[in-house]
């Protein structure tokens, strides 16, 4: 370990005087890290990390590529080695409530997401996406493994590659959720490691384990996509942006005070930007001000941005600048209430699932889609993957908007084979303005193979979060000049259109239970014993005690009653 | 006496470490604080964590019920995090099973699996593993739903051995009669400690009344505190791990097996199994660490510019998606053409074997 501490020291002086090495001029690939601090308004606080390599090279060309500087290789030859187009991976803890939160800067549904959009040079897609899962579940310590048929599933009309291209074949499309995954410290520390400056320069410092998992909401995920290289977009580089979403709660992290700090937030201060990043700014949403709270320190970096569809003002605080961290070396963003919070905005897409009837046999799926907006109307697409074990009766869907049946303008199902395939439902639904969207659509719990139950059968068995993808009207005009240098939070989802802007919402996960056998052995004891005892006593009884007498065959009805009359008259009887 | 001796010393090149919790529920608790405190030791030690194979069954840390998320506590009032900040499971949840734990052992794994899951050991490798859990009489459970039992270890062990998948083995388990576990082993090379002997039960140590289990098992914590005390330079041998909790505190009888191991326990050291070998050269070249970099100029041919923009993609094309085309169905043949084909080979077979069949249908 003296060894292995000599060496930390070295690199740590060597990155502490990078500085002092310019980066080439040649450089190819460039990082960038930013911290948006987001007031909510019921008091929690909104943190959301987004650290972003872009890195102009090929992976796919014939020689590989064998120096990566601030890409991490790990994921390099993930991408080189199964022809990967685009990787969208998330771990989620905690469900994103939107009707107190408001809309997330990017969604992520509980548990872990994957989705997967390969080259179209690959021959076999089930098998790179086996490998695939594999080979990231080793990298993130998550049990990924368990992605197989059973759960993947291939959506035609939702999940369009969100880098540039023009190839949309959804044959090379694969989508997995995992809702039982958990997010411990186990997956953070080798995300963490795949940062440039790892977890000891820069924000990343901030990101200690016991404050982020003791939150109401912890997601981190990890995008990889080619994007344009330049305003041009001639041609293309490749983007990894790792991106970490956590909500602390106002009473179990903020002791129920209206004060928030980097401190208070996350038991650290911020005292240098990452020597290996050419832009790191923290943004502190202030749109809301001056009557809210105060901020300090302060600072005279102020912008704007527009962010799902409405403009917002943010104070920056750019921490290449040596200036910010003041005479005490160290940066400590303090926000303290003054006045009491306005009413939020409602948002304007909301959705919930939940399970209704009753028993152990049937039930009934209900998912309701809210589009609060007062005079727009616009379209969903929803996107259901149920797993094989609760079969759909797909002729009871119904979708009904203000008691009203609404016909979706495009629907997809693939039912499910046992055992190998899930269900796929995709439907295209016009929500009309102000309204509440019901899609009802019975089900029947199987009964499964007494192996195929898990160790702890009596929790239940998860169902996947619905996926709404929705173009919600906005409120100001977008910028869709995609190319610009905007803060990395604004600019995630690629925009088309000025009146729209593209969202994802994910309804709860659902947990049903099926009839599961009883599993207890005293249950498996009693019945067997039984059985035994019945079979042998009861041969055992009927051996000792049977006789055979010799019974004659019985009469046809005419010489019954005739012998009936006999008896009476005191005659001998008919044989 | 003197040559058969130095043929067997030990000549050790990697350590391994493979540590497996096999219970579930959050009221086992302790069986994850055991295997984790054993972790940190063996990272402390200087074992990394691409040569340890850490299975946990279930999920203390981050569990709902757990006051204090991300922390797995090993002394009450809190007072030692042995979950920590650096932690890498590599195993977890419903992967910890029987077969996987077999599979790692004897390296039969499927291709797919990535490196940090499988046990890479060679013929020069010192292995460590630990196990913890609940236990009967030739027995471990795993998870509540399955067992392994002393027969099936000890063929994993002599798997192990004429696979030459390592030089020594110390075997180290915590459950309820442990000692029934070693009781079957007999493959060279192999020591193995127990929490109790055939008979008693291994009993917890402390609850503690903010978290509401209890956090380690008897064994184990003493084992913490003895290995607390090694660093990795020391010179402490097997004989002072034998006497780690006595009965006066264990209130087991903790049992050991040395008879399959071939050195004497007295000049085998700790850190053979808990610490790592490291490979140190010496060298007195001194390195100019203030000269500038130079960049190493890119040789690769540039790739021509395409001339056409590349755009971004729309993510909900209305348009499009109502008029896709429907997904290519499997081809399957006209229907007439299978009623016509079985026609065929129905007269076929009614002109070969004679037409009086044929009245029978017509």
């Amino acid at each position: 370990t003296a060894i292995c501490q000599s060496i930390t020291q070295l690199m740590m002086w060597y990155a502490n005087n990078a500085k002092y090495f310019p980066p080439p001029s040649t450089a190819k690939d460039q990082f960038q890290e930013e911290l948006v601090i987001k007031p909510l308004h019921s008091g929690d606080i909104y943190a959301s990390f987004q650290f972003r390599t872009q890195w102009d090279t090929d992976f796919l060309l014939g020689s590989k590529v064998s120096h990566y500087r601030l890409f991490p290789k790990s994921l390099g030859q993930v991408i080189s080695k199964f022809s990967v187009r685009e990787l969208h991976i998330s771990f989620t803890q905690g469900y994103w409530r939107t009707m107190q939160w408001g809309q997330p800067f990017l969604p992520s549904p509980p548990g872990a997401e994957l989705w997967v959009w390969f080259q179209d040079t690959v021959t076999d897609v089930d098998l790179a996406w086996k490998e695939l899962t594999n080979v990231l579940s080793g990298i993130f310590c998550a049990s990924l493994n368990f992605i197989d048929s059973t759960n993947t599933v291939q959506p035609s009309a939702s999940f369009k590659p969100l880098g540039v291209g023009n190839v949309t074949d959804q044959r090379f499309l694969r989508y997995a959720v995992l809702p039982r995954e958990i997010v411990c410290t186990e997956n953070l520390t080798p995300w963490k490691k795949l940062l440039p400056c790892g977890s000891k320069a820069g924000l990343a410092v901030l990101m200690k384990s016991e404050k982020l998992f003791h939150s109401s909401f912890h997601s981190q995920a990890l995008h990889i996509r080619p994007v344009c290289k330049d305003w041009q977009c001639k041609s293309t580089s490749w983007e990894l942006r790792q991106t970490l979403n956590v909500v602390f709660d106002l009473h179990t992290s903020g002791q129920g005070k209206r004060e928030w700090s980097l401190f208070k937030m996350f038991s650290r201060t911020l005292t240098e930007a990452c020597p290996l990043a050419s832009s790191s700014k923290v943004y502190v949403d202030i749109t809301d001000n001056p009557q809210l709270f105060e901020l300090s320190p302060a600072t005279p970096l102020v912008s704007q941005a527009v962010v799902l569809g409405d403009g917002r003002t943010y104070s920056v605080y750019d921490l290449t600048d040596h200036a910010t961290f003041g005479q005490t070396h160290s940066l400590n963003v303090l926000l303290r209430w003054r006045a009491a919070e306005r009413e939020m905005l409602r948002p304007l897409l909301h959705g919930e699932r939940y399970v209704a009837g009753y028993g152990l046999q049937t039930g009934e799926i209900h998912t309701l889609v809210y589009n609060n907006h007062p005079y727009r109307a616009f379209p969903v697409l929803l996107l259901d993957t149920v797993p094989w074990y609760l079969r759909l009766y797909i002729h009871t869907l119904t979708v009904t908007s203000k008691g009203r049946d609404n016909k979706p303008s495009y629907i997809h199902y693939q039912p499910s084979k046992d055992r190998l395939q899930p269900h796929l439902l995709e439907m295209l639904i016009q929500l009309p303005p102000n309204s509440v969207t019901e899609v009802t659509v019975q089900f029947e719990r199987a009964l499964l193979k007494w192996t195929e139950y898990t160790p702890d059968p009596n929790h239940g068995f998860y169902v996947g979060s619905s996926v709404i993808s929705a173009l919600v009207p906005s409120v100001v005009a977008m910028d869709t000049n995609n190319t610009q240098e905007r803060p990395l939070f604004s600019s995630f989802f690629p925009c088309k259109e000025e009146s729209t802007y593209f969202m994802r919402i994910y309804t709860e996960p659902l947990l049903v239970n099926l009839p599961t056998p009883d599993f207890s052995m005293p249950y498996n004891v009693i019945c067997l014993t039984c059985t035994v005892v019945a079979v042998g006593y009861g041969s055992l009884y009927n051996l000792l005690t049977r006789t055979f007498q010799v019974e004659e065959p019985s009469q046809g009805l005419a010489k019954r009653l005739a012998n009936i009359i006999r008896r009476l008259r005191g005659v001998p009887l008919l044989t | 006496m003197a040559k058969a001796g130095q043929f067997f010393s030990s000549g050790h090149t990697n350590n391994w470490a493979v540590l497996v919790c096999t219970s579930r529920f959050w009221f086992n608790y302790r069986h994850v604080a055991n295997t984790l405190s054993v972790y940190r030791s063996v990272k402390r030690l200087g074992i990394p964590d691409s040569h340890i194979v850490l299975m946990l069954a279930d999920d203390m840390a981050c569990n709902h019920r757990n006051p204090k998320p991300a922390t797995v506590f090993s002394h009450k009032n809190m007072e030692l995090n042995v979950y920590g900040d650096d932690v890498e499971v590599d195993y977890r949840g419903y992967e910890v099973t029987v077969e996987n734990f077999l599979r790692v052992l004897t390296g039969r794994l499927p291709p797919s699996t990535p490196r940090s899951k499988r046990l890479l050991s060679d013929d020069r490798s010192n292995i460590l593993i630990y196990l913890t859990g609940h236990g009967g009489n030739g027995f471990l459970k795993f998870q509540d739903s399955e067992e392994i039992s002393n027969v099936e270890l000890a063929d994993a062990f002599e798997q192990m051995w004429t696979k030459r998948r390592y030089n020594e083995l110390l075997f180290i388990i915590d459950t309820c009669q442990g000692a029934s576990m070693y009781e079957r082993f007999y493959s060279p090379n192999i020591m193995a400690l127990a929490s109790s002997q055939v008979g008693e039960d291994s009993l917890s140590h402390q609850p503690d009344l903010a978290i509401g289990v209890h956090l380690m098992d008897r064994y184990t914590f003493y084992l913490l505190e003895f290995l607390e005390d090694i660093h990795p330079s020391s010179t402490t041998n097997m004989k002072d791990l034998f006497k780690v909790c006595p009965k006066s505190q264990c209130v087991s009888t903790p049992g050991h097996r040395t008879d399959l191991f071939l050195r004497d326990p007295g000049s085998v050291l700790i850190t053979d199994f808990f610490g790592s070998v490291r490979k140190v050269e010496i060298t007195t070249d001194t390195i100019n660490l203030t000269a500038p970099m130079v960049h190493l100029e890119d040789t690769r041919p540039v790739r021509e510019l395409r001339t056409e923009i590349q755009t971004y993609m729309d993510q909900l094309p209305v348009a499009e998606i109502i008029h896709q085309k429907p997904k290519q169905k499997d081809w399957h043949p006209p229907d007439g053409f299978i009623l016509g084909l079985w026609t065929l080979i129905l007269l076929v077979f009614f002109k070969t074997y004679g037409i009086k069949h044929l009245k029978h249908i017509f």
